[in-house]
């Protein structure tokens, strides 16, 4: 049984570790008079027990956790003091300059290039444009012709850079564990081939993940004609098995689903987070938005009711939220679909006391025939899936807010099927080959399969993988995969929609292609991928002109028109027969405590454990960083008597890990879950032993829930590293100095009903003798040229975090560990903030991102000694770091905590590989420097440039932040609002435009567009 | 009891109390000289390169453009330093045996680069821009020094901000006309001032305000 390592050692001094007192936390949501916003329970215990909140400035204890005494620090400081002085007299050190021989064609240097590519992820490709910098890919982009991804991406393709350049990659070919070759491995698959030769391959299998290539399809075709009994097995840990056997359900055949948002007045989500997971949510997200950005009172909005178990980024922009366990979704679907119309089988009636939400929900979707949508999440049973289809032709949507089309993937199939059977064929030894493309079975596989023990009985075992896993441990041969920025390959996006995924650099290490994995098999040794691509291209199109295509393929990031057309699909005749297949866990309702799997929402199925900005970035709502935890709700903390991070011993049907508990505000009573993607055992050097592994609770017949759970305290405790109490905003005003400020409108979240907005548009202005009041003895500053300023919709926010991911490859973003975010120093110029508001089992949730807010009357600035941090005639608060020396003064007098200090020397400065990954436009800060969001001042500087060269001014739209850039659904707004014409400029004149903490006079550059919510007056009023 | 110290102390306390004004001042003065002595600056200091290329031969003797090696100084915030091949397009021709452009040919048979050592250069943390100075109206020598004199090319200015201030503050002491930027022999004109005030607005080079900013060439 894996027990967790505590991390609490005795002389750590991070934040005050005071035990969550639950009673006191609701008691300080109760107390409370008018509207109040929390940012986490801690908070709310905090005010109930009258003490203050964590000091403003929570990370600056930095005395005893080196143990280093007064005096020795007196002792040090005289010693540094008299040699920093130094420090500016050093010579600068000699450089070469290395030109190439024969340079490039299109290569400028100091120029970047960009490079269209895509990257996949389950199989599902999303279209990106690669920044290189001297051959080195230094930051990935949305591509904006392509439909996955109109421009934007989501976090994983933003932090997917950082694997290409992981020194913990593997590097070479693998033989029983020892340093291998290429050539040797080449040698040994001659004589394997040769021997499935002689039997057609019958003890030869195949297993990858989800495959959309045409190309890989195609050659694992051909070589199952070459091998006629060989067999291909697909098995992904978070694929889509529900949503194809839904599918197969209502229609009898795999089809594949795509869901038109911008069509969708009432959209009902059945536990589907679908802004931020699964293919073409980087276009949903874009989608969904749109249809709520509302300017005047005259705008409509479309309402999203959301049933699901824990609180999903989806959940918190839902407009009715139904926290239920994830097995009850089913019963939910069935009473809604029958009220809709969809007839159920035999004996399952309409029940009669459906709550008044479910009735108005209905009665919501039957007023937007062929506008509503329905979907359910790929973690929810096939019926789910089916009853959803049935609700959409009930309401008339097929065709308008729902397409279908032929599957994406090459061949669909039941991937846990496939993978059982691949176990059965070795466990009565008929395979004597297997060949693993990628993927991590023996870590992700359910656990009563025992692949691990299983695959060791295959007497041929060879994986390709990114890096030495658990799966490479127990294989003859691993050979060492290339990233997808070093391969050529082609894939298929949500909607069809085929890209040819290019290099952008030539393999760092031995990395090959699955493409030459299976060349090698089919004894074509010499193939390079690029040609395997290629030429089935070539052979397919049979165009005169192929290579000119080819190049505009490349050119444009994916083949023009390839989108799989919409197919009629007819609800199947016995459908209504199937759907009396119950669920074995309808029951509902009793005391048993369900298990809940989810993917982690940063780690994903752990492919990406070893992503120090994926693990370091805080998880949507939860905040945790490094980690993952049992997520309960207040209600069942309680009945268990635990409360946040205590230690428990999860056991569900004979088997046990221990997971400390997380509260999350707003998850269904009676369930606990659990995200998969931790406990790793070999995933490098930072994803190896964190967390707890969730997969071995995971058996194949109840992959995503299951009642019966049995939750044991342990009395041991375990340090989590949670951001949500970190920086907070004094908003209250309980401090003196602020209640003498009168009528000062502080609410940092402002939020009303659609209603509520028709009838007060300018419900989120500030009251009039709080602008008006501007104290100052100088005049204004008069900006005569560019003044840049920001806007961010908290309408359109989904909190995904793609944001916070763009900025840290954008800004060499240091990554600090576990440790340090503990104690409050996690280095992101931007976050996005949750507070909660109302009810603490049931609170509404709002996303609030928050970076420098570039005050015109900036605190900071007024405090620094040596004057690191100045303002400039465009409005920019700069933060100079060769001038910072470190007293951190700026950072006390920020009200809005969006300083970051080095206190150590967080930037890599030694690991040679990462040296490629680095922006060369930005400085990677040393120790001892402060640091914060500069609005991207390198994009700004080179657009300037640009026009200034061109004698004419920036256009609106030329600079995009990468936060902007990099947002899903275009929350954040970046532009000179001294043109009035400007997007920006336009949207802070909006009504529902307001700042933070105005009352302080900083005058923010940043400000926000104030969230309209839009919840059914037959529910909430 | 006897005296501890001895008259004579007095007079050193004294000396010393005011001496010291002037002791830490001459520290100060010679820590200053120390800094800008060329053993820091490496100023007029000549540095061996692998092939001993002269600017004075190639640009002042032959005329050939800057721009003909630093092909994207209009485009690019770095001038680029010429590959191997475009040694190769003359050397190919012309000089084919010398001893002095053996490097030059290695490199072209190895495919190996030839490692030149870097002669002017400012800390990472400025982000200085050639294209859009060039664009301005800032001549290749007011920054390089008299090129076209340099039989092996040293530095001819410090390079240290007060010194890119020094222009940022007053750039019509130093702009000229764009026609006359890649000259490797410029001799500004007696009129200088007047020139540079119609060319700074001419160029629409900013005010000193705007280009002193910091963000200028700090990021």
């Amino acid at each position: 049984m894996p027990s967790l390592r505590s991390n609490n050692s005795p002389k750590a001094s991070r934040l005050p570790q005071r035990p969550l007192d639950l009673a006191a936390a609701r008691q300080g949501n109760q107390t409370e008079a008018g509207r109040h916003f929390w940012r986490s329970l801690e908070q709310l215990a905090a005010e109930a027990n009258a003490s203050n909140l964590l000091s403003n400035e929570p990370s600056h204890s930095s005395a005893s956790e080196s143990g280093v005494s007064r005096r020795d620090l007196l002792r040090l400081m005289g010693a540094s003091a008299a040699f920093a002085g130094l420090t500016a007299c050093t010579k600068l050190p000699r450089e070469k300059i290395v030109p190439y021989v024969n340079a490039p064609e299109d290569l400028v240097p100091g120029q970047p290039l960009f490079y269209a590519t895509a990257m996949t992820l389950g199989g599902y490709a999303t279209g990106l444009l690669v920044e290189s910098h001297m051959g080195r890919p230094t930051k990935v982009e949305g591509n904006p012709d392509h439909p996955a991804s109109l421009g934007a991406t989501d976090l994983f393709a933003q932090a997917s850079v950082l694997t290409l350049y992981d020194p913990d990659r593997s590097k070479v070919v693998i033989y029983d564990g020892r340093i291998g070759a290429w050539s040797s491995f080449l040698t040994a698959m001659t004589s394997a081939r040769a021997a499935q030769a002689a039997s057609r391959g019958v003890g030869l299998r195949i297993l990858t993940p989800t495959v959309t290539s045409p190309t890989l399809a195609d050659q694992l075709q051909r070589l199952l004609a070459q091998y006629p009994e060989a067999r291909w097995h697909q098995y992904e840990p978070c694929g889509r098995d529900n949503a194809r056997e839904g599918a197969r359900l209502a229609f009898g055949e795999y089809v594949n689903t795509i869901y038109r948002f911008d069509r969708a007045a009432v959209v009902l989500s059945l536990d589907a987070d679908f802004l931020c997971q699964g293919p073409g949510s980087v276009r949903y997200a874009r989608d969904f938005a749109d249809r709520r950005a509302v300017t005047g009172p005259q705008s409509e909005m479309n309402r999203l009711y959301v049933v699901e178990c824990a609180l999903s980024s989806t959940g918190v922009v839902a407009d009715h939220r139904l926290p239920v366990r994830a097995g009850e979704v089913v019963q939910i679907a069935q009473d809604v679909a029958s009220r809709l119309g969809v007839k159920l089988g035999e004996g399952r009636s309409e029940s009669s006391n459906a709550s008044r939400w479910i009735q108005a929900l209905v009665r919501d979707l039957q007023q937007h025939r062929g506008s509503s949508l329905v979907l359910a999440g790929e973690q929810q049973p096939p019926l789910v899936h089916a009853l959803a289809h049935a609700m959409n032709h009930v309401l008339g949507n097929v065709g308008s807010t729902v397409i279908y089309t032929y599957p994406v993937e090459a061949h669909p199939v039941n991937q846990l099927q496939s993978l059982k059977e691949l176990v059965a064929d070795i466990q009565s030894g008929r395979v004597e080959m297997i060949v693993i493309l990628g993927g991590n079975p023996v870590y992700d596989a359910p656990v009563d399969l025992n692949f691990g023990q299983t695959l060791l009985k295959v007497p041929l075992r060879v994986h390709l993988g990114l890096y030495e896993d658990e799966t490479a441990e127990l294989c003859h041969w691993h050979v060492p995969q290339a990233h997808y920025l070093e391969s050529w390959s082609d894939a298929r996006a949500y909607d069809g929609t085929i890209s040819i995924i290019q290099p952008l650099i030539s393999p760092l290490y031995e990395g090959k292609t699955a493409h030459e994995l299976l060349a090698v098999l089919m004894g074509q040794e010499g193939a390079t991928p690029h040609d395997i691509v290629h030429d089935y291209w070539k052979e397919r199109t049979r165009s005169e002109n192929f290579d000119a295509t080819w190049e505009t393929w490349l050119n444009n990031g994916f083949i023009p028109n390839s989108a799989l057309p919409a197919k009629a699909v007819t609800l199947q005749a016995g459908f209504a027969a199937r759907l009396q297949v119950s669920p074995p866990q309808a029951g509902g309702g009793s005391e048993e405590l369900e298990i809940v799997f989810r993917p982690d929402p940063t780690v994903w199925d752990g492919s990406f454990a070893n992503n120090g900005w994926l693990q370091e970035v805080p998880k949507p709502i939860t905040k945790l960083t490094w980690d993952n935890a049992a997520l309960i709700s207040i209600a069942t903390a309680e009945r268990l008597g635990v409360t946040n991070q205590d230690v428990v011993r999860l056991t569900w049907r004979g088997r046990q890990v221990q997971a400390p508990v997380w509260i999350m505000p707003g998850h269904a009573d009676g369930s606990v879950t659990v995200h998969l993607g931790y406990g790793r055992r070999r995933a490098g050097s930072l994803g190896t032993g964190l967390g707890f592994n969730a997969y071995l609770l995971r058996p194949s017949d109840q992959l995503w829930s299951g009642l019966g759970l049995q939750v044991e305290k342990t009395g041991e405790s375990y340090l989590l590293a949670n951001t949500q109490s970190q920086f907070i905003i004094n908003a209250h005003g309980r401090h003196e100095e602020l209640e003498s400020i009168v009528a000062a409108r502080r609410d940092l979240v402002r939020v009303a009903t659609l209603a509520e907005f028709r009838k007060n548009p300018n419900f989120a202005l500030d009251p009039p003798e709080q602008t008006t009041r501007a104290p100052s003895l100088y005049p204004n500053f008069q900006y005569e040229g560019y003044s840049w300023g920001m806007l961010i919709d908290l309408n359109r926010c989904v909190g995904c975090n793609a944001c916070v991911v763009a900025c840290q490859a954008e800004n060499n973003v240091a990554v600090v560990g576990k440790d340090q975010v503990s104690r409050g120093r996690i280095m992101h110029w931007i976050r996005i903030d949750t507070y909660f508001d109302g009810d603490v089992s049931q609170p509404l949730a709002h996303n609030q991102p928050l970076l420098c807010m570039q005050c015109e009357n900036a605190p900071c600035e007024e405090v620094c000694p040596v004057g690191a941090t100045v303002h400039s005639p465009e409005g920019l608060n700069e933060m100079i770091y060769n001038r910072c020396v470190g007293t951190r003064y700026c950072s006390n007098n920020c009200p809005y905590k969006v300083r970051r200090f080095n206190f150590y020397l967080y930037s890599d400065w030694t690991t040679a590989s990462f040296f490629g990954l680095r922006n060369p436009d930005v400085t990677v800060r040393s120790r001892g420097v402060m640091e914060k969001c500069t609005y991207c001042v390198q994009r700004i500087n080179r657009v300037k440039i640009q026009a200034e060269e061109q004698n004419r001014t920036i256009r609106d739209g030329e600079i995009l932040t990468a936060c902007q850039q990099a947002c899903p659904s275009q929350a954040i707004v970046f532009g000179n609002i001294n043109d009035p014409g400007s997007r920006v400029a336009q949207l802070k004149a909006l009504s529902r435009n307001y700042g933070l903490l105005t009352d302080l006079n900083t005058r923010p550059r940043t400000t926000y567009l104030a969230r309209v919510r839009n919840p059914n007056p037959e529910i909430e009023t | 009891m006897a005296q501890i110290f001895h008259p004579s102390t007095n007079t050193i306390s004294r000396v010393s109390i005011y001496g010291a004004v002037f002791i830490i001042a001459l520290g100060g003065y010679v820590a200053y000289r120390v800094n800008q002595a060329s053993y820091f600056t490496d100023i007029n200091e000549a540095r061996q390169q692998p092939v001993p290329f002269s600017h004075k031969h190639h640009a002042a003797e032959l005329g050939i453009d800057c721009r003909y090696c630093h092909t994207s100084v209009e485009t690019s915030s770095f001038a680029g330093i010429p590959p191997t091949h475009t040694c190769m397009s003359c050397h190919s021709q012309i000089w084919v045996k010398s001893e002095m452009l053996e490097p030059v040919r290695e490199s072209y048979a190895t495919d190996k680069s030839i490692e030149w050592v870097r002669v002017n250069a400012v800390p990472d943390f400025v982000y200085f821009d050639h294209s859009i100075h060039v664009n301005k109206g800032i001549g290749c020598t007011t920054c390089h020094g008299p090129i076209g004199e340099m039989p092996i090319t040293w530095r001819a200015h410090t390079l240290y901000m007060r010194w890119c201030i020094d222009c940022h503050k007053h750039p019509e002491r130093y702009v000229r006309r764009r026609e006359d930027v890649f000259k490797a022999s410029y001799a500004p004109p007696s009129d200088q001032l007047a020139l540079g005030r119609k060319l700074v607005k001419e160029y629409h080079i900013k005010s000193p305000r705007e280009i002193t900013d910091c963000y200028t060439c700090h990021r």
